[in-house]
């Protein structure tokens, strides 16, 4: 089967400053993928690249969505990127906090419709029908993410796990074929984290959307991903399944150090 | 409730003033008679007054701490203020819309002629604020050149007046088009910038179009401007000179309803949505597939179409246009009013406008102390009410539970 996300050699330059070194990655549909590294090794410049944040400087990025044709999305502006079928969330969340969370979700879902100007002045029955489905979509999301019960409440009065979740139902408002979580579990307790969990696969199972996460915290990683990828320093050190990267030397080198006899 | 620690606290501070004013309010060497008065009564007045404002602000400051604790008790339930509970009381609500209706409409027949002239220009001032509260309340986009393009629909209506004859109802979507293409011309360049380096491009551009307007004799007339610009006309009809000042108030009734309309859709829409998601967080708003050049250029020439409109209605007002009508202060005047009336918020625009131009008309009695009385009521508001008279709220929605 074809990749539904592969990335050859991707290259990315900050001046002298190599952040990305000849990356290869590839995704299969329904996968859920873990990508790990030391701080600064340059994951979220990776994600970066591919959602059109930062242009990379050399090598491809090709999307193939499922039942559509295959694409090559390096340099794309991020809101093409986003409308072609990738969806992401933020390290540091980044959602709309003086919006209430409906409307956080519902600008998810913007680059699918298409009523503008006229449209919002004349209101005419396309742009009432649209709005009436875009709320209730927006309302069927959030139940899906446990947050109904805060619809009404400004995103920034959130609590902090409450806002991780958002941030997740509005990428999923996109319609996204493949996810990118940025540490999602970042600064959750282990019951929020394990909560997470079961989010994740459940947005896999019954959503059909593939996974691409970024996380440092590694009971996650192992007990979620089908594959993982580890970075440091740019460049790809391992990948494999999560038993083959525990007992990697490589990653046990790059975390904790090298063994030296003395 | 008043504890002996803030009495003593601001008898502390009318004392230092005391001493601080000493010198000045005080001692006084009359050259004439050669000797030196003292003036104790001054700092009596000097003590006192500065006794009474700093314990007015110390209660007020510690009254304000006081709600946000209270606020966060309810736990981050939204205190809403008494103007916006009674605005979503339906059995003020309406009433109040009749009485401000009939008040509107027969507004011109109460007052002296003066007075609805006054009225006219504050309308002109709600039509401008509203055009910029798109682009600053709503888009974020901090814009100080918006007197520019009321600049362009002044000028526009005054030029082709005086080259092609065309009137007043010709120019005013003219005016209007023309605000929203010099609009996309200022936001093209700017797009990718942000914050103070927009502010500081959008004074440049401001200034240009002044300056242009001033030193380009052949085009504009230069600093001596156009005059005799046709009033309204009413299919045709030229009307009296009282007649016609309350034909222009009716007309921008008629735009101040039509802009509050637009505004008001535009607010929740798809694209009202977009602009606010822009304003709160830009590389989100992108993630999330919004074309960032698109939305922040409809931003500007929206906004920028009110601008042009409120300008074809100046020149017709005034029948009279130079340069000097637009100048920077003019654009910090609707800057003001949409800070002051609260970001966002249609009504707070309103308001702010009513009360900017306005009060300075009825405190001429106090017109040295007019930018000072306006200097205070910014700061104030702004320590006690930054989100304006009016904060905007966003629109809640509600959901009937089919399946529980």
């Amino acid at each position: 089967m074809k990749p539904i996300l592969e990335v050859n050699q991707l290259t990315k330059f900050f001046g002298g400053l190599k952040a990305l070194d000849k990356l290869d990655l590839d995704i299969r549909e329904g996968e859920i993928v873990a990508l790990i590294g030391p701080n600064g090794a340059g994951k979220t410049t990776f994600f970066n690249c591919i959602t059109g944040i930062y242009t990379p400087t050399e090598g491809d990025v090709v999307i193939s969505p499922p039942n559509k044709k295959t694409m090559r999305i390096n340099g794309m502006k991020p809101n093409l990127v986003t409308k072609n079928g990738l969806a992401r969330t933020f390290q540091n969340i980044r959602l709309f906090p003086n919006m209430t969370v409906l409307e956080n979700v519902m600008i998810g879902r913007h680059s699918r419709l298409s009523s503008g100007i006229a449209g919002a002045v004349f209101r005419p029955k396309s742009t009432r029908r649209e709005e009436e489905n875009l709320i209730n979509d927006s309302y069927e999301i959030l139940k899906k993410i446990e947050l109904a019960q805060f619809v009404n409440e400004l995103a920034m009065n959130l609590p902090y796990g409450a806002q991780r979740r958002l941030e997740i139902a509005r990428a999923m408002a996109t319609e996204p074929f493949l996810l990118l979580l940025d540490e999602p579990a970042a600064g959750m307790n282990p019951m929020e984290t394990k909560r997470l969990d079961d989010l994740i696969v459940k947005i896999r199972d019954t959503e059909n959307i593939s996974i691409l996460l970024i996380e440092h915290d590694m009971k996650l990683v192992m007990s979620l991903s089908d594959r993982i990828f580890v970075m440091d320093y740019g460049k790809k050190i391992a990948q494999g399944t999560p038993d083959e990267i525990k007992s990697n030397p490589a990653v046990i080198k790059a975390y904790l150090g090298e063994e030296t006899d003395a | 409730m008043f504890s002996f620690n803030e009495i003593k606290k601001s008898l502390a501070a009318s004392v230092w003033l005391m001493f601080l004013t000493f010198p000045i309010l005080v001692i006084r060497v009359n050259t004439v008679e050669n000797v030196v008065e003292w003036r104790w009564k001054n700092m009596v007045y000097a003590g006192a007054a500065a006794f009474i404002i700093s314990f007015l602000a110390n209660f007020l400051v510690k009254r304000k701490e006081a709600g946000n604790k209270n606020e966060k008790d309810k736990g981050n339930k939204e205190t809403l203020f008494i103007s916006q509970r009674l605005l979503n009381d339906k059995r003020f609500f309406f009433p109040a819309l009749v009485v401000v209706t009939i008040f509107i409409l027969s507004f011109p027949f109460l007052f002296s002629m003066y007075q609805t002239s006054i009225m006219s220009t504050a309308l002109i001032y709600v039509m401008l604020g509203l055009g910029l509260n798109i682009v600053i309340g709503l888009a974020g986009l901090l814009d100080l050149g918006y007197v520019a393009f009321y600049a362009v629909g002044a000028y526009s209506y005054a030029l082709l007046n005086h080259h092609f004859g065309i009137t007043f109802w010709v120019a005013l979507p003219i005016g209007g088009v023309l605000g929203a293409i010099f609009g996309i011309i200022l936001g093209y360049p700017v797009l990718r910038l942000r914050g103070d380096y927009l502010a500081i491009v959008t004074l440049g551009f401001g200034e240009i179009i002044r300056l242009v307007l001033e030193n380009w004799n052949a085009f504009s007339f230069g600093p001596s401007g156009i005059s005799n610009i046709p009033r309204p006309d009413l299919f045709g009809i030229d009307l009296s000179l009282q007649a016609n000042i309350n034909f222009i108030y009716y007309i921008l009734i008629g735009l101040v309803i039509f802009t509050i309309f637009v505004v008001n859709r535009l607010q929740n829409s798809r694209i009202g949505r977009a602009w606010i998601a822009l304003r709160e967080d830009e590389i989100a708003c992108q993630a999330m597939g919004i074309d960032k050049a698109k939305t922040k250029l409809m931003a500007f020439a929206l906004g920028a179409t009110w601008a042009g409109m409120g300008g074809v209605v100046f020149a017709a007002k005034t029948t009279f246009i130079n340069p000097a009508s637009f100048t920077i202060w003019e654009s910090v005047m609707i800057l003001c009013i949409v800070v002051l009336g609260g970001m966002g918020s249609v009504i707070g625009v309103i308001v702010g406008a009513m009360v900017l131009i306005l009060l300075p008309e009825y405190l001429r009695a106090f017109s040295e102390y007019r930018m000072l009385i306006f200097g205070t009521m910014l700061v104030t508001m702004m320590v006690f009410r930054p989100g304006g008279i009016i904060p905007d709220i966003r629109k809640k929605y509600t959901f009937e539970e089919k399946d529980k």
